[in-house]
C-alpha cells in the first residue's frame, strides 16, 4: 500500500471499466497489466472489443481491438499524445502501473485538457517515487530510498510527502542544508 | 506623508533596519500570550494607530525600494519565481488594477494613476517609472500585466483560480516566501497546496478556511497575520535556496541573537477580483529583529511567552528548533512576568 494521508497525492481508485464508454483507452506498464486481467475477469471481456491497449514490454495475453507495446515509458508518452489527439468524443481513458508511470501519462493527458477527475487509476508494482530536486528542479526516477542524492545536482535529499500532478513528482529536499555534511544514511522507504 | 526609503540589502552584508517609526507600525502576530492555528480572518478595513499597516490597503512602507530590488535580483537568478498558467490572463490585468488603484489611492504623492477608456497612464515616482498602456493588452507593457505590477508591489501574490467548489493556485509572483515552491505548488487545489502543514488540517482549519473564502465578495477583503522566525534579514527564503541559507539557523548564538534573530510577520490580504471571479491572495512579509521587538515592552512580554510554549510540531514545521532555547532565553530578561493587554497594538 501507498502511504495514506499525503494531502497533495492523487488516490488511486481502480480501473474500474466504464459501462458508458464508447472507447477504452488503456496505457500500462509492469504489474499495470494485471489490473486490466482483473477487470477482465470481474466484468468479462467486451469492453476489450471497443479498447485501445497502450503497454510498456509485453502485451497482455487478452484480444483488444488496438494493441501497441513500447519499449520505455518516454516511447509510450508520445504514442499516448497522439492517440488523445485523435480521440473522440466518449473515450474513457484508463492508467495502470507504478505510480511514476501514472503520474507521467496524467501529466500528457491534462496537457491535452481531460479533467484528472475523470482518468480512471490503479497503482500496480513497486512504490519507488519520481523525485523533483527543489534546488536545481532536475527529476530523478525511481527513488527507493528517503534520503538520496540528486542525480542532477548532487545534493542530498529528502522526500517529502508533497506531490505534484503538473510534474508527475515528489518533493525532494536538501536534508542537510543547516549543517552541510551531516545527512543520515538512506533508508529503503519505498520498495 | 512623504516616506522616506531605505537604501538597504536583504542578502550579503544584510544592512536592513527598522526606523523607530517603523518598528511602531509592525504588524506583530499575536493577540494573547499563546498561538494555535486559528481561521483568524478578519475584515479588512483600516484598523490601528495613524501610520500602522493597515492603515492603507496595500501597505507601502520605507522598505519599498530596496525589497523591489531583491525581487529583481531573485527573479534574475530563478525566473520560475514569476508564473501564470495560461487561462489567468484576465486574472493578470484584474491584479494590476487592484494594486494600481491601491498604491495610488494610500500614497498619492508616490504613485498615480489616470484612466482614459483603456488608455492608461501610471506613474511610480519612487522607482521613476512612467508608463502608458493599453488596458488589456499584454504587448503594451514590458512583462505580462501581473509580474509587471507585482515587481512594484511589496509582498508575494498568488492569484487563486475558483471552480469545482475549490481554490486552485494558478499564478503567482513568489519571491519572499517562508520555504515553499510556487514552482511546485502551482495548479494544485487548496487542500493541496497545504498538504504538508502539520496539525491544522486535523484541527478542520482548512475545510473552515475554504469555505470562507469561497463566498468572499468583491469590495470586502478579509485578511489574516501568520508567522515564523528567519535568521539574518533575508526575504528568500525560499526552498530553492534552502541548500545556501539554511546554514544560517546554526549561526544564532547568546550574543547575537537581538541582532540576528526576527520575527516574520506575514500580513495576508484576500481580494476577489471582479473581471475574473479569481482571488488575489497577498502575502506581505515583514521583519523586525529581536532587539527592535523588545524596544516594545508589551511585544517582548508577550512574544516570550509564545515562543517558550509553541507545540513542538509547530517549531518544528517552522524551522524553529535550533535556536529556539537561545532565542527564549534571552527573550526571558525582558519578560518581568506583567500582565499584557489583548490585541496586537503597542501600548
Amino acid at each position: 500500500m501507498l502511504v495514506q494521508g499525503i494531502k497533495s497525492r492523487p488516490v488511486y481508485t481502480g480501473l474500474d471499466i466504464d459501462p458508458n464508454a464508447r472507447r477504452h483507452l488503456f496505457a500500462l506498464e509492469g504489474a499495470g497489466v494485471e489490473a486490466l486481467l482483473d477487470q477482465v475477469k470481474a466484468v468479462g471481456s467486451d469492453f476489450l472489443k471497443s479498447s485501445d491497449i497502450l503497454c510498456v514490454g509485453q502485451l497482455p495475453n487478452v484480444a483488444a481491438e488496438d494493441m501497441w507495446s513500447a519499449p520505455t515509458i518516454p516511447v509510450l508518452l508520445n504514442r499516448l499524445r497522439v492517440n488523445l489527439i485523435n480521440a473522440k468524443m466518449g473515450t474513457r481513458l484508463y492508467l495502470s502501473g507504478t505510480e511514476g508511470f501514472i503520474g507521467q501519462t496524467m501529466k500528457v493527458a491534462l496537457d491535452q485538457g481531460i479533467d484528472f477527475n475523470s482518468i480512471r487509476t490503479e497503482h500496480r508494482g513497486s512504490t519507488a517515487r519520481r523525485v523533483q530536486c527543489v534546488h536545481c528542479k532536475g527529476i530523478t526516477e525511481s527513488v527507493k530510498t528517503s534520503p538520496f542524492q540528486c542525480s542532477h545536482c548532487g545534493l542530498n535529499l529528502l522526500v517529502r510527502d508533497h506531490y505534484s500532478r503538473r510534474l508527475a513528482a515528489f518533493q525532494g529536499v536538501c536534508i542537510d542544508a543547516e549543517e552541510p555534511g551531516t545527512a543520515p544514511p538512506p533508508v529503503e522507504m519505498f520498495p | 506623508m512623504n516616506i522616506k526609503f531605505k537604501q538597504e540589502t536583504f542578502r550579503g552584508d544584510f544592512t536592513y533596519r527598522n526606523s523607530p517609526d517603523n518598528i511602531k507600525r509592525f504588524p506583530f502576530p499575536f493577540h494573547e500570550d499563546k498561538y494555535m492555528y486559528a481561521v483568524n480572518m478578519e475584515p479588512h478595513v483600516p484598523a490601528g494607530p495613524k501610520g500602522y499597516a493597515f492603515e492603507h490597503m496595500i501597505d507601502v512602507d520605507e522598505h519599498y525600494v530596496s525589497e523591489m530590488r531583491d525581487r529583481a535580483l531573485v527573479l534574475k537568478e530563478d525566473p520560475l519565481r514569476c508564473q501564470a498558467l495560461p487561462h489567468m490572463m484576465a486574472a493578470q490585468w484584474d491584479t494590476l488594477e487592484l494594486l494600481m488603484e491601491q498604491q495610488a489611492a494610500g500614497y498619492p504623492e508616490h504613485f498615480s494613476l489616470t484612466k482614459n477608456s483603456d488608455q492608461w497612464h501610471w506613474i511610480n515616482r519612487p522607482l521613476g517609472i512612467d508608463q502608458k498602456f493599453t488596458f488589456g493588452d499584454p504587448s503594451t507593457l514590458p512583462y505580462e500585466p501581473m509580474e509587471y505590477i507585482t515587481r512594484q508591489a511589496q509582498g508575494d501574490f498568488c492569484i487563486v483560480d475558483q471552480r469545482d467548489g475549490n481554490l486552485w493556485m494558478d499564478a503567482g509572483m513568489v519571491t519572499t516566501q517562508a520555504d515553499w515552491s510556487l514552482d511546485f505548488d502551482i495548479g494544485m487545489n487548496f487542500m493541496e497546496w497545504h498538504g504538508p502543514v502539520p496539525l491544522a488540517h486535523q484541527m478542520g482549519v482548512f475545510d473552515r478556511a475554504l469555505k470562507f473564502l469561497l463566498n468572499l465578495q468583491q469590495g470586502k477583503p478579509v485578511r489574516r497575520l501568520n508567522w515564523t522566525m528567519t535568521i539574518n534579514p533575508r526575504l528568500d527564503t525560499s526552498p530553492e535556496n534552502y541548500h545556501k541559507w539554511g546554514t544560517d539557523r546554526m549561526t544564532v548564538t547568546p550574543e547575537n541573537v537581538g541582532e540576528k534573530v526576527h520575527l516574520r510577520c506575514e500580513l495576508q490580504s484576500l481580494w476577489r477580483l471582479p473581471r475574473s471571479n479569481a482571488m488575489l491572495f497577498v502575502i506581505r512579509c515583514y521583519l523586525l529583529k529581536m532587539d527592535e521587538l523588545v524596544t516594545v515592552p508589551k511585544w517582548a512580554r508577550r512574544f516570550h511567552r509564545v515562543l517558550r510554549d509553541l507545540p513542538t510540531e509547530l517549531a518544528d514545521y517552522k524551522g524553529l528548533t535550533r535556536f529556539r532555547p537561545t532565542t527564549v532565553e534571552w527573550l526571558s530578561k525582558y519578560d518581568d512576568g506583567a500582565a499584557t493587554s489583548s490585541g496586537i497594538f503597542p501600548e
